[in-house]
């Protein structure tokens, strides 16, 4: 156990919030939140020049090689700063290639991925709003030398500019309902796909996706056929653990900025953050926020090291998706009236919060987990 | 930064808890190493024995130097026999000697001191009571009025203690008391030591809300001091320096990792109760809500995990010299209020799962397991007050982790 960072980890660290800071200040964020594409293409390309989409691909793959904890630790400034675009969808799809594509799939996506020319996402949600391997109802048929399919994804993150989809598909009824699934990689302009995004709370993407007679090669299943949920569970553990990271930051972010608020702001002749009252707040704000910190921080580097557990990425989530909201309402709370308008950066972070709850698992499904895995 | 875990401490935690699973088999019936277990002549023999048997194996001061008969291992040796210890709810520790005045010693102790009064700890055969509170010092413990007037080679103790926690069994205290009448509040006391046999010293119980009639379990207790004489010798510190000396004996092992770990015990415990246990017709384990607000107290302890570790590492850091212990404060605090809290909704959780069964004492034989959560439902407000309260944890938090201005 060493539970300081290496001199690297810090420089990461300091060079993304610095970036993060002057290329994507909060008028940029509120403008991609109105915008169609909901990223911006500039910084997108940007970022790839200084290697961020590819920093866990080894070398051959166009990557420099860092760790899942490094990425990590760069989500978390993402979070911090806010970075509105389809990075966790793209990264969480790329890093599942590495680990369960073929050597043709990953020769052919990841260099593109690090080079900032693909954006990726994992359409695997559906109308039945659940988790679950039993409630997927899109299908796959095999037609010679290609599957057809079939169905409607919902919530899907980004996919209104993603290039290609991780589709998540019945392709064989079985009474165990993790078995029978499968993962095809789907080029997002093929026939066929119709793709609407939907406004939500978070003034992110999450479109509905509808499938009629899709063509896919034989050669897009990513993984192996019927044994898609192994992938499926590659995804979400990396992808809820990079979630917890964007979320920890968030809630650094909105503590400093109460803390900076109470502190000027003056009611009664004194600023307000000399009441008690107020400073108790923002005590149990702070070790709200130190404690996500460090189950993020802790968490990812599990994920990293393939060591978490389901139960483990279970209750950090869970954690994190209750304090993120705890800690933003809070702070607008200490804000006053001001706290709650549009122009305001504690909004941003405030609607994030529930928007981040429910991406890669909500609260009461989390907790379902939990409960399993303690053997209830 | 890394999570592997240290080297040799998986073998070390092995010994300790099969040592535990052992020494367990002892434990009188519907143990649960509280307040009020230790509170009976069987418990204390229990807690006795233990200690004497930790005591032989060197568990007792497994971090001090090997010098004052430590073993000489680091914080996270030292942490993991807290957290086995703790999962078995195990007796045989007494936390003021162990986490209070052995490293107050340690850090500001005399020679003399450490020879005298460490050996004792070591071999689990002294205990220890905290002589701090007053009627009119409670969080403000700058307040304290107890007199300690110099006679030669001596000290003449006059004043009362109170909220003195296990004082009828203690052998030695450790006290604040005032030294000096023109130096106000916490710049005229001093830190002492005495032996609770001493002439002039009445210790009376407080009975806490535990009681009843038919069992008085006295856990508290008023100390009175009546011209009790204490050699100067005794003194840690300075004269007058005494607040130093207390201020960083309170901050001795607060990682609060132990604690959770106890927790979690309970709770395992409960989870099994709710898959045995059908009421109407279902087992409680079903019950979609139960299911929720368990899997809610497992979540916070792991999240309490997360940052107990980081407290750890904090205070491995300050021993190393690497950081100051102010850096400390913050984290500490919170992590204080924030385990007795959750430790509070857990048995609360519990008594209410019990639905109306809940109420019921250990002696009734509908007591749901052994009538726990009875009794915890009743200790439960105490931790979120002693050691510094909750809303004087979120003070320090607020002034020293958030730079906010004291008023
Ligand atoms: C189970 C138990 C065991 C104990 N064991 C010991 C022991 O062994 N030895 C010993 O010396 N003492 C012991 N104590 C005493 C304990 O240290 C005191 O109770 C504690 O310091 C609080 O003091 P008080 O009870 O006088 O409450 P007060 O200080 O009067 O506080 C009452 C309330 O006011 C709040 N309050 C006080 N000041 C402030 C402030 N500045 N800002 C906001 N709120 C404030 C408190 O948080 C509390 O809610 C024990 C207490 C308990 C409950």
């Amino acid at each position: 156990m060493n539970l300081d960072f290496t001199e690297e980890q810090e420089m990461l660290r300091t060079m993304a919030r610095d970036l993060l800071q002057t290329e994507c200040p909060k008028t940029l964020v509120r403008e991609l939140e109105e915008s169609d594409l909901g990223y911006s293409p500039e910084l997108w390309k940007k970022m790839a020049e200084l290697g961020w989409q590819g920093l866990t691909f080894p070398e051959e793959y166009g990557g420099t090689g860092m760790t899942f904890f490094e990425l990590a630790l760069l989500v978390e400034e993402m979070g911090r700063n806010i970075l509105p675009g389809p990075f966790i969808s793209t990264l969480v799809c790329g890093l599942t290639i590495l680990e369960a594509g073929s050597e043709q799939q990953k020769r052919e996506f990841l260099p593109k991925v690090a080079a900032g020319e693909m954006i990726l996402t994992l359409a695997l949600t559906e109308p039945s709003a659940s988790w679950k391997p039993e409630h997927i109802s899109v299908r796959a048929v095999a037609s010679n030398e290609e599957y057809v399919i079939n169905g409607t994804k919902l919530f899907v993150p980004d996919a209104h500019v993603a290039d290609y989809l991780l589709v998540v598909a019945r392709t064989e009824d079985s009474t165990r309902p993790e078995e029978g699934i499968t993962v095809f990689l789907v080029d997002a302009r093929s026939p066929g796909i119709q793709c609407e995004p939907q406004l939500t709370l978070g003034l992110d993407n999450k479109a509905e996706v509808v499938f009629k007679d899709v063509r896919v090669p034989k050669g897009n299943i990513l993984g192996e056929l019927n044994q898609g949920w192994k992938v499926v569970q590659i995804a979400m553990t990396k992808g809820t653990a990079l979630k917890i990271a964007e979320m920890s930051g968030g809630c650094q972010a909105s503590l400093e900025m109460a803390n900076a608020f109470v502190k000027e702001r003056v009611q009664y002749g004194r600023p307000i953050g000399t009441f008690q009252v107020i400073q108790h707040y923002l005590a149990d704000v702070w070790g709200k926020t130190d404690r996500t910190t460090h189950i993020a921080w802790e968490i990812c580097w599990k994920v990293g090291a393939g060591v978490a557990t389901p139960f483990e990425v279970a209750a950090a989530k869970a954690w994190t998706n209750e304090a993120y909201k705890w800690v933003t309402e809070r702070c607008v709370q200490c804000h006053g009236a001001i706290g709650t308008t549009r122009d305001h950066d504690m909004g941003l972070y405030y609607r994030r919060a529930k928007v981040a709850e429910l991406d890669y698992g909500d609260t009461d499904s989390q907790m379902e987990v939990v409960a399993q895995q303690m053997g209830l | 930064m890394d999570f592997e875990p240290i080297a040799g401490t998986e073998e070390l935690r092995k010994e300790f808890e099969d040592f535990f699973k052992e020494v367990m088999k002892d434990a009188p019936p519907g143990w649960e190493n509280s307040p009020d277990d230790l509170a009976t002549d069987e418990g204390w023999a229990f807690h006795r024995r233990v200690a004497r048997e930790l005591g032989k194996r060197g568990w007792l001061s497994l971090a001090w130097p090997k010098k004052y008969g430590g073993l000489g291992k680091s914080i996270f040796e030292q942490l993991t026999f807290n957290e086995v210890r703790a999962y078995y709810r195990a007796p045989g520790v007494d936390g003021f000697g162990m986490a209070m005045v052995a490293p107050t010693l340690l850090a500001m102790g005399t020679e003399e001191q450490r020879e005298e009064f460490l050996p004792p700890i070591a071999r689990g055969e002294v205990t220890w009571a905290q002589l701090w509170s007053e009627p009119e010092a409670g969080s403000d413990l700058a307040n304290v009025q107890t007199m300690a007037v110099r006679d030669g080679d001596y000290y003449i103790l006059n004043g009362q203690k109170v909220w003195t926690t296990g004082a009828h069994n203690a052998d030695w205290a450790f006290a604040v008391v005032r030294t000096s009448k023109e130096l106000t509040r916490s710049r005229g006391l001093s830190f002492l030591l005495f032996d609770l046999k001493s002439p002039g010293v009445e210790i009376r119980p407080l009975p806490t809300m535990s009681s009843h009639s038919r069992k008085v379990e006295a856990y508290f207790n008023e100390v009175f001091l009546d011209d009790v004489r204490v050699l100067v010798k005794n003194r840690v510190g300075e004269e007058n320096q005494g607040w130093a000396i207390t201020r960083a004996t309170m901050n001795f092992e607060r990682s609060g990792l132990a604690g959770l770990g106890g927790i979690r015990h309970s709770l395992d415990e409960l989870i099994d109760f709710c898959k045995e246990t059908r009421w109407r017709g279902k087992p409680l384990s079903e019950d979609p809500l139960i299911r929720y607000r368990l899997a809610e107290i497992a979540v916070g302890i792991t999240a309490g995990q997360a940052t107990a570790r980081h407290v750890l590492w904090g205070q491995h850091r300050v021993e190393m010299g690497e950081a100051p212990a102010m850096e400390m404060v913050p984290r500490a605090s919170s992590m204080k209020y924030y385990q007795t809290e959750l430790d509070q909704r857990f048995v609360y959780l519990g008594c209410q799962i019990m639905g109306l069964y809940g109420q019921l004492k250990r002696e009734s034989k509908w007591a749901p397991m052994a009538g726990k959560f009875e009794r915890l439902y009743q200790s439960a407000p105490g931790p979120n007050i002693y050691a510094g309260s909750t809303e004087i944890q979120k003070n320090l938090v607020a002034w020293i982790g958030l730079g906010l201005p004291r008023t």
